[in-house]
């Protein structure tokens, strides 16, 4: 029973990594008052990347590299749209999602012939998971043992990584220059404008820090937890980010406490499924599937009160006149 | 005395700047002594905010020259206006409502990538600030939190902080209370005595004359004079804004009233609420007369107006049109009877500013069968109606198909009363007729009126300006918790008022 538990949290976490990295993306776009509705096309986008540099290269490194390329090149033309031509923010997020859909299986097909697929990544091509030190060793000491060498140990870097950046996002966006700035143009763009700093200038920077976040993500999920890309694999991951990022009211930690939820649910489904539970029968698989969903607008809708986005969002800057 | 007065503080040569076709300021020269409040007058639309964004790296002149401090200078972006020790408190703030105080005034000179040093320091500096000029506001206060006036300290110390020798406020006393605005013009003398300059744009020339030493005019974006404040006059500035004599006060003769035409009696109003706003309010309205409300905003006189327009139901109580009684609130009804209605707030009940100005003139009316005979409207006689509104009104541009919005607030003011009054009303309610409308245009409005009353129509005004209710009114009511506390002759004294509105009896007064 323990031990379940214990394997039920390690594959949380797993699950939770490309939510949180994802999510932890919008946040710093729509901070800056760029609503991201592109999130889930920028995952995708970056996903392919990764798995087709790795599998020509064998580098992983260089795939995680090229899926962040691919997706600041996506944040960048979003950035485009919204910041400099003052296009509709949705739109362009809603366009960012199809392009990416389709053009990942056109290209996947056009280069490697198996169906919009990458070819499986063997070995090298992929990253491998992190043994922290000692974890063998204190395998066996009770109840620490398991939640170290299980729980905290084994995971991707990736892993690691989003996790450090749900604080780290915290720091910068509360401790730095760059945050206060940020958080200012997302409120009151003209407050910023006349403070003498370029609103565009800060906006694309939050669309770079954007797709280097979403970058990441799609690489763990292409080049980390599955060993190449398939069509669709980000599976509305984007949009459960997106979700994620309201319900903690943009707010980093939260953001990452959030995405831990989330990602339990996903992960009690997959555990849960065919299994019968007492009183209900056999597991509903798709209503926990769907909790996520269900959780924000139950709980968005009475009982953390009204999550209030940050106020510029989704108007593009436009100077007096 | 043979030492050189010293350079001024700006002076602009020749600065031109157009918006497409607008030439929006006309080789504008301008010097402003420093140490000394200069202000900038003109009506909406003369160029002044032009300027002063010019000023504040904001825009860009087309041509023209700038010299801060007697040397030559150019101002491409805001953070150059900054390290010329240029300020400007924009009309609209340009504040983070969920920071707090600090981190506004932190903003974009925050001192080093991180905060944590650099708020240290701006805490020391702005509670310097604060016992140099007097200036109190809590550091850690979130901004959205504090009244407005409080809000544009914020503002000014955001200005002192990044260390500005001159500072430009922009109409700052729009949005502030008359106590709020004495306090800012004593902020502004305090400035002036650190040896601060300040420039204080406004369209209000009473400020004017009260708070500056220099003054410049600006009409149709040039620069028309410059005087000494000590040295002009209300009258002489007014007619150099508008380009004309202005009549402050438009000359009217004793009215002579006929019949009543409109009758409120015992009239109750219960708010949503539950709360009373008009505590049983009786009077009469005749032909050919105007009576006034008069009264700090919020004391009834909203209700009593949507009242009477059939808007707002009455609780208990009887209101007669032209000897008809109102049955049902039915504004409709009500328009039949003869009342036409000149909202208080013209943007959100007077018009659809979305819409053109010929679609805003038959609103309300759009059913009458000159609009539209059949199932359709007849778009040429409303053109020509609008035409007709827009020539007899001196509405500018007199353009049908340009959207409302797009007119100065003076020229919908007069769309809206060309609607109401065309439609030959033997009633007319109108709400604050003036309220963010031009001197030229307030003059315009007010004759209006009383060539109405002269015309034989029975007139009631609401208004929170005792100037434009003494100037008008033959009667004046004064209300004041939803209650009429007297009534006064037209030519009644601003204190007497002040008494009545401030809710002592009129026995006490006495």
């Amino acid at each position: 029973m323990f031990m379940d538990v214990i394997l039920l949290l390690d594959s949380t976490v797993r699950l939770a990594t490309p939510l949180l990295l994802t999510a932890l993306a919008g946040l710093y776009a729509e901070r800056s008052g760029v609503f991201d509705i592109g999130l889930e096309g920028k995952l995708l986008a970056a996903a392919f990347a990764a798995a087709a540099t790795a599998a020509l290269t064998g580098s992983p490194w260089l795939g995680a590299l090229s899926g962040m390329v691919v997706a600041i090149a996506f944040a960048l033309v979003h950035g485009a749209a919204c910041i400099t031509f003052r296009g509709n923010q949705i739109v362009s997020g809603v366009a960012i999602n199809f392009l990416a859909a389709g053009l990942t299986v056109l290209l996947g097909q056009s280069w490697f012939q198996q169906g919009g697929r990458t070819p499986p990544l063997m070995g090298e091509g992929r990253f491998e998971t992190i043994t922290l030190p000692l974890a063998e060793t204190v395998r066996d000491v009770p109840i620490l043992g398991p939640i170290y060498s299980e729980l905290l140990s084994g995971h991707y870097l990736l892993v690691y990584v989003a996790f450090l950046a749900a604080p780290f996002s915290w720091w910068v966006l509360y401790r730095t220059r760059f945050g206060l700035r940020l958080r200012a143009v997302g409120e009151n763009p003209a407050a910023v404008d006349t403070a003498g700093i370029s609103v565009a200038g800060l906006r694309y920077l939050a669309m770079v820090c954007a797709g280097i976040l979403c970058g990441l993500a799609g690489s763990y999920l292409a080049i980390a937890q599955s060993a190449g890309f398939v069509k669709d694999m980000s599976a509305g991951k984007g949009f459960i980010a997106l979700a994620a990022l309201i319900f903690s009211k943009w707010r980093p930690v939260q953001v990452m406490g959030t995405c831990l939820l989330f990602g339990f649910l996903d992960a009690a489904a997959i555990r849960l499924q065919g299994k019968d539970l007492p009183l209900i029968g056999e597991a509903p698989v798709q209503l926990i599937q769907a909790l996520p969903y269900i959780l924000t607008v139950v709980l968005l809708a009475g009982f953390i009160g009204k999550a209030i986005p940050p106020r510029a969002g989704g108007t593009p800057y436009v100077k007096e006149r | 005395m043979t030492t050189s007065p010293p350079a001024p503080a700006i002076e602009l040569v020749g600065v031109n700047k157009s918006f497409g076709p607008v030439h929006a300021n006309r080789d504008i020269a301008l010097k402003v002594e420093a140490g000394a409040i200069h202000g900038i007058i003109g009506e909406n639309g003369a160029g002044k905010s032009t300027l002063m964004s010019i000023l504040y790296g904001f825009y860009q002149a087309d041509s023209g020259d700038i010299f801060v401090g007697g040397s030559k200078v150019s101002i491409p972006d805001s953070q150059a206006a900054i390290s010329l020790g240029i300020g400007m408190v924009h009309q609209h703030f340009m504040l983070v409502e969920n920071f707090t105080v600090l981190e506004n005034v932190m903003l974009g000179a925050e001192g080093g990538a991180l905060l944590n040093r650099g708020r240290a320091a701006a805490r020391r500096e702005l509670v310097a600030l604060e016992k140099e000029y007097a200036l109190r506001v809590d550091p850690d206060a979130v901004v959205g939190d504090l009244p407005v006036g409080q809000q544009q300290r914020v503002e000014i110390l955001k200005a002192l902080y990044r260390g500005a020798e001159i500072l430009i406020l922009d109409e700052p006393t729009g949005v502030l209370t008359p106590d709020e605005a004495d306090q800012l013009f004593r902020i502004l003398g305090q400035l002036k005595a650190q040896g601060k300059t300040v420039i204080l744009i406004t369209h209000k020339l009473r400020e004017i004359m009260a708070a500056t030493d220099a003054v410049s005019v600006m009409r149709q974006g040039e620069m028309v004079a410059t005087r000494r404040t000590a040295e002009t006059s209300v009258e002489e500035l007014a007619e150099l804004m508008v380009g004309r004599r202005v009549l402050l006060r438009v000359e009217k003769g004793p009215a002579t009233p006929g019949e009543t035409r409109l009758k409120v009696q015992d009239a109750q109003v219960i708010d949503g609420m539950g709360v009373e706003r008009l505590r049983r309010v009786s009077f009469q309205v005749r032909a050919g007369e105007i009576v006034g409300i008069a009264g700090v905003a919020g004391n009834g006189q909203s209700e009593l107006l949507e009242a009477i327009a059939g808007i707002r139901p009455l609780a208990s109580g009887a209101i007669e049109v032209c000897g008809h009684e109102r049955t049902v609130a039915d504004p409709a009804e009500l328009r039949r009877m003869g009342l036409a209605h000149v909202p208080e707030d013209r943007h959100r009940m007077g018009l659809v500013t979305a819409f053109s100005a010929k679609e805003n003139v038959i609103l309300g009316y759009h059913g009458n069968p000159d609009y539209s005979p059949g199932l359709f409207l007849d778009r040429g006689a409303i053109r020509k109606a609008c035409e007709q509104h827009m020539a007899d009104f001196d509405v500018r541009p007199p353009n049908p198909d340009l959207k409302t919005a797009n007119f100065s607030g003076g020229n919908q003011q007069k769309i809206v009363l060309a609607r109401e009054i065309e439609q030959d009303p033997q009633v007319l309610i109108v709400g604050q007729p003036t309220r963010g409308v031009d001197v030229g245009a307030i003059e315009a409005i007010h004759r209006r009126l009383i060539e109405l009353r002269d015309a034989g129509k029975a007139i009631l005004l609401v208004s929170v300006e005792l100037d434009e209710i003494r100037a008008l009114s033959d009667r004046i009511l004064v209300m004041f918790d939803g209650r009429v506390m007297g009534e006064l002759s037209g030519d009644a004294g601003e204190r007497e008022i002040g008494l009545l509105m401030s809710g002592v009896e009129q026995e006490d007064a006495a």
